[in-house]
């Protein structure tokens, strides 16, 4: 589903000593079957932001369009629960949501609010546990007795048995170990790609940003900073560093080295060992 | 939801009425909801509301605010007011409503007893629009303090109460976010039948009471790593001091009471 905004404004807690901005003037299109990253410094709107992907809030001025569904200001959407069921958003620390006696109950929980058929949801549940690596006698247990990593692949698990068509991911790596993070990413995006999904992808990693993501939105004060894809976006440090953003460890790296050789050394998606390569080429033989 | 209700709600304005002692404002609110009982004329009712209008009218939150905060109390007090009119059955009968006499008396007591109601929520609610959670606190230590001989534990209870204070908006956050989440795995809070609307309760109640108890769990934590040794020998950061201000917020109210008390009818 292709998803635009246009021009979006939102006011939290308007006509209030308290009235805040959240986001200003906001327009980008997002084509079906893309990974977005999102990334911006706290405060720069970015969960106003994914509250419209599936109407949590409306917009207080402009239009948002998730595929048919368009989102309006002071006008109450009519499919709100069928907008729901397509885009499943993964919020942050999503463990936090659990509530059932059993696992497997808590996967059921959003497939069963969507009326999808009892043996449908029995399949849906089984599929979506092993999608997230769930072993299947985990199913029985309480989701409280369980470790924090599976904790979160249970609440991810339960968004996946709802069969989105948009998956929004906010932090979805926060709080997890190093592993735990590359396997839920790497998780996310097999997904990604066996469902053919739209993703959208909040994130405070750049190098999450640069590996997973076709393009890169910035944000800043609830403002569209920069938009491109990750290089055209991360080629620009200085521009990044206004909004307190770093550029991913490989390109700080690409920088340093172009100074140390004296020539450009430019990013083109090489891995670690084609970089080794490549600057062992331009060092030139040390016996020389 | 939490913009409907301005009860707890602090607005910084940095007013006269913002920096005076907190204990002067309590005790000034706490006898003014006494007082305002022995009004009974027009002069006395003036003075007390003219106290509160102009209370109002320092603190220097915008009325906008004010009024659209006590929403939820308007119903009440249009309720009240109705109630009176239908109920009382005094002085004379000045018209009839839908086969129901509507007496003067009746349309009198309803609009006094209103009128009250309303002065005692404006002014108590000015309390917590001008007062940090922290200041009431230590205002109520403070007026306790002399308890303290009779074994009450003041300071537990002031520590009880700002910690309570302070993760009002810490769960209305979380109780947010998880509504959020829920509404997102297709929980309907706002429609369908009410069975169903109560059963939608579950699902929140459960995160919400998880991590409140986490929560206290890690407070009590990071209590004991700091010292944390209950109340005795402990000093503070801000002494309360009663000053110019304070003073003559305290005259101001005890020559405006006073009139009251001696322009009230005795017969």
């Amino acid at each position: 589903m292709d998803i635009t905004f246009e021009k979006v404004d939102y006011t939290y807690q308007a006509n209030s000593p308290f009235e805040h901005k959240a986001l200003d003037s906001m327009s980008f299109h997002l084509p079906t079957g893309s990974v977005t990253a999102i990334v911006g410094h706290t405060g720069s709107g970015k969960s106003t932001l994914i509250q419209h992907l599936n109407g949590l809030i409306r917009p207080t001025n402009g239009k948002v369009r998730i595929g048919d569904y368009v989102l309006e200001p002071k006008k109450k959407p009519k499919h709100a629960k069928a907008l729901r069921e397509k885009v499943g958003i993964v919020f942050q620390y999503p463990e936090h949501q659990l509530f059932e006696e059993t696992v497997e109950k808590d996967i059921a929980f959003g497939p069963r609010n969507f009326g999808v058929p009892e043996q449908e949801i029995q399949k849906r549940v089984a599929e979506s546990a092993q999608a997230v690596g769930l072993r299947a006698d985990l199913l029985k247990r309480s989701p409280f007795e369980l470790s924090g990593g599976q904790m979160r692949r249970v609440a991810i698990a339960g968004i996946l048995a709802v069969r989105p068509r948009v998956l929004v991911l906010d932090e979805p790596t926060a709080g997890l170990d190093p592993r735990g993070q590359k396997e839920i990413m790497d998780m996310f995006y097999r997904i990604h790609q066996e469902q053919q999904l739209t993703t959208i992808l909040v994130t405070h990693s750049m190098e999450d940003a640069l590996a997973y993501a076709d393009q890169v939105l910035v944000l800043d004060k609830g403002k569209k900073y920069m938009e491109g894809t990750p290089v055209e976006v991360f080629s620009q440090r200085q521009a990044l560093q206004q909004v307190q953003l770093d550029v991913p460890e490989m390109f700080q790296f690409l920088l340093k080295a172009s100074d140390r050789f004296g020539k450009p050394v430019a990013y083109q998606g090489q891995d670690v060992e084609r970089l080794a390569e490549q600057l062992a080429a331009l060092a030139g033989d040390p016996n020389e | 939801m939490n913009n409907l209700l301005i009860v707890g709600q602090y607005v910084p304005t940095n007013s006269i009425v913002h920096r005076m002692d907190p204990r002067v404002k309590m005790l000034i609110i706490f006898f003014y909801v006494i007082f305002i009982f022995f009004a009974n004329n027009v002069i006395s009712y003036s003075l007390f509301t003219l106290f509160a209008l102009g209370s109002t009218i320092l603190t220097k939150v915008p009325w906008r605010f004010i009024v659209k905060g006590l929403t939820p109390v308007w119903f009440l007090i249009v309720f009240t007011f109705i109630l009176h009119l239908f109920v009382t059955r005094e002085g004379s009968v000045l018209f009839n409503l839908f086969g129901l006499q509507i007496y003067s008396g009746a349309l009198e007591q309803g609009a006094v007893i209103s009128l009250r109601f309303f002065l005692l929520i404006l002014l108590t609610s000015l309390l917590t629009l001008t007062t940090t959670p922290i200041e009431i606190t230590d205002a109520v230590e403070s007026l306790l303090g002399p308890l303290r001989r009779f074994k009450f534990p003041v300071h537990e209870l002031a520590l009880m109460m700002s910690i309570s204070l302070r993760f009002i908006p810490t769960l209305l956050q979380e109780t947010e976010k998880i509504s959020n989440a829920q509404a997102s795995r297709g929980v309907d809070f706002r429609t369908g039948p009410f069975r169903e609307r109560v059963r939608a309760v579950i699902p929140l109640l459960v995160p919400l009471f998880v991590s409140a108890f986490k929560r206290a769990e890690e407070l009590a934590m990071a209590m004991e790593a700091r010292g944390y040794r209950g109340g005795e020998g402990r000093t503070k950061l801000r002494e309360l001091r009663v000053v110019k201000r304070d003073v003559a917020a305290l005259v101001c109210f005890i020559v405006i009471a006073a009139a009251a008390l001696i322009t009230r009818d005795y017969s």
